[in-house]
């Protein structure tokens, strides 16, 4: 028996603008899915990326709490550290996307992905979303640990809602910068070298463990220009209440996260080839 | 009729490599075609300008009349491919692996489990579709490719090499699997293979190629019948090449072992 084809709508042959943008919504709706199911298959890597955020609330704040050596006003040290590590466990698992990515290229999935119907920034996008749901599900672990170590977070689900969206725009960011060097080194080894020489400095010229107040002149400049600064001011902003301009930290955050979508997506064929 | 496939004057360079060189032929809707010969002879690169992999550098290339060119998720919404590596992803079940590619191709939601049932069904992976893709043997992946690229029901399947690295036993089940599904959905089947006897029994027409040239293209009856009663598709190319296949085997090996490599890699 012969079954007919699915013969393609004309309108499907090269999208219009409205129809690159659905196409986009349910690409990342596709990865995000993927991801969430391959989270569900092994969880072993969400509870190991756990023990660091854990080791920075429990050690490094809790003994920088008695030391009082980081001047942070009315906000107790803890409090004032929890948005900045939860920045951090979404930043160790983006900035090592690209080693997925060309694990995928290796194996021939990222051909596969490449010969279907998805636009590359549409493909850069889910795999960069998908990123933001790894990183919300440690983000979600690292909260809870935060509330039972005492930190007095909010509960406001609205808030709560905006700290997801934060934490999803930083992982895409970062995610899409990992691909981005990786469409440029075009190696494993090469891109895990980057990736571990870039984490730390992005850490720490950052907001994350200290005001940027503190910092040397140089060292401001730099945290001005790392989008990591501006997730973690808005985390602090949601969670703890200290005063941010959320505007301004969303802004940077999407636009970064859109610039970062552009690039990969210039460099996948490159990867890819 | 519009051709499935229509090459006019392809030629592709890698850097001062031509890996392949004004290279015109058409392949009829509802085909088996087979482009044939050993490694290096650019039967890869012509499939991955096919399938919009790598562009178009001259010549032209029409799937069932989109320019592959400037129409390039026209083409795509008709494919169906199938990689050489073994490359689905392990850590998903072998349903989530169909379910993705789905999705992927805009199957509509009301259809989409019961297109993925089917597929899987079809290639009889019925039973273990709820088991990680990394528990299944080689035959079983390759199978599972298969469920992915047909989910679409696209109107050209393209095989890259499917059977490398694959025993016998897994190798005529994967082309028992094709043969079924070209019947089944009617489509067009554009495959590469260096095992002559398998191509031999499976393609309507085949194209021999040797070092990014077309040396001969037509039914394999027809092109042994020219050389003689006994005359195998192996004779044949190595009367138009003055080549014989062993490089194809070397090469072919050290596909086998890159396949293998795969499959650990993947669990």
């Amino acid at each position: 028996m012969s079954v007919p084809l699915a013969v393609p709508p004309v309108e499907w042959a090269e999208p219009s603008l409205a129809a690159r943008g659905r196409l986009l919504v349910s690409r990342i709706g596709t990865f995000c899915l993927v991801e969430l199911q391959r989270l569900r298959h092994d969880r072993s890597e969400l509870i190991t990326r756990t023990i660091q955020p854990i080791l920075w609330l429990v050690v490094f704040g809790k003994t920088f709490s008695r030391l009082r050596a980081i001047p942070t006003g009315d906000v107790p040290y803890l409090d004032y550290l929890a948005p900045g590590i939860i920045a951090q466990s979404a930043l160790f698992v983006a900035i090592f996307y690209g080693i997925m990515i060309i694990w995928e290229r290796d194996s021939g999935v990222l051909t596969k992905l490449l010969v279907t119907p998805t636009p590359r920034a549409a493909l850069v996008a889910g795999k960069a979303f998908a990123a933001g749901v790894r990183a919300v599900a440690q983000a979600i672990v690292v909260i809870v640990v935060a509330a039972l170590l005492g930190v007095s977070l909010t509960w406001n689900p609205l808030k709560l809602l905006g700290v997801l969206v934060v934490v999803v725009l930083g992982a895409a960011f970062f995610a899409c910068l990992s691909v981005t060097i990786a469409g440029i080194v075009l190696k494993r080894d090469r891109l895990m070298g980057i990736g571990q020489a870039i984490t730390m400095p992005l850490f720490f010229a950052s907001n994350a463990l200290y005001p940027v107040d503190l910092m040397p002149g140089w060292l401001k400049a730099i945290s001005k220009g790392n989008p990591l600064s501006y997730e973690v001011s808005a985390l602090r902003g949601l969670l703890i209440g200290t005063p941010t301009n959320l505007w301004q930290d969303f802004g940077v955050l999407a636009a970064a996260a859109l610039a970062g979508v552009v690039a990969a997506a210039a460099l996948l064929d490159r990867l890819a080839h | 009729m519009t051709p499935a496939i229509r090459l006019a004057g392809l030629s592709y360079r890698f850097g001062d490599h031509a890996a392949v060189a004004d290279l015109t032929l058409d392949v009829d809707p509802g085909e088996c075609f087979g482009l044939l010969g050993p490694n290096g002879a650019g039967k890869t690169t012509t499939i991955r300008v096919i399938n919009t992999m790598l562009p178009v550098q001259d010549g032209r290339v029409e799937v069932f009349g989109h320019d592959v060119r400037r129409q390039k998720m026209g083409v795509r919404r008709q494919l169906g491919y199938v990689p050489q590596q073994l490359s689905v992803e392990g850590a998903l079940t072998g349903r989530e692996n169909v379910s993705w590619f789905a999705r992927l191709f805009d199957v509509p939601r009301r259809e989409r489990k019961a297109r993925v049932d089917e597929v899987l069904e079809l290639v009889e992976l019925g039973e273990s579709a709820d088991r990680l893709a990394s528990t299944y043997s080689g035959g079983m992946v390759r199978r599972l490719e298969l469920a992915q690229a047909l989910v679409n029901r696209p109107r050209l399947l393209v095989l890259d090499e499917p059977t490398v690295g694959l025993d016998p036993v897994a190798r005529d089940s994967v082309w028992q699997r094709v043969v079924d599904m070209q019947q089944r959905y009617d489509m067009t089947v554009l495959l590469t293979t260096h095992y002559m006897e398998e191509a031999d029994v499976l393609c309507d027409r085949v194209a021999l190629m040797h070092r990014g040239r077309l040396r001969a293209l037509g039914a394999p009856e027809e092109l042994k019948a020219a050389l003689g009663p006994e005359a195998s598709l192996e004779d044949v190319f190595r009367h138009h090449t003055g080549d014989s296949l062993g490089d194809a085997e070397k090469g072919g090996l050290r596909n086998v072992r890159a396949t293998r490599r795969t499959a650990r890699r993947m669990g």
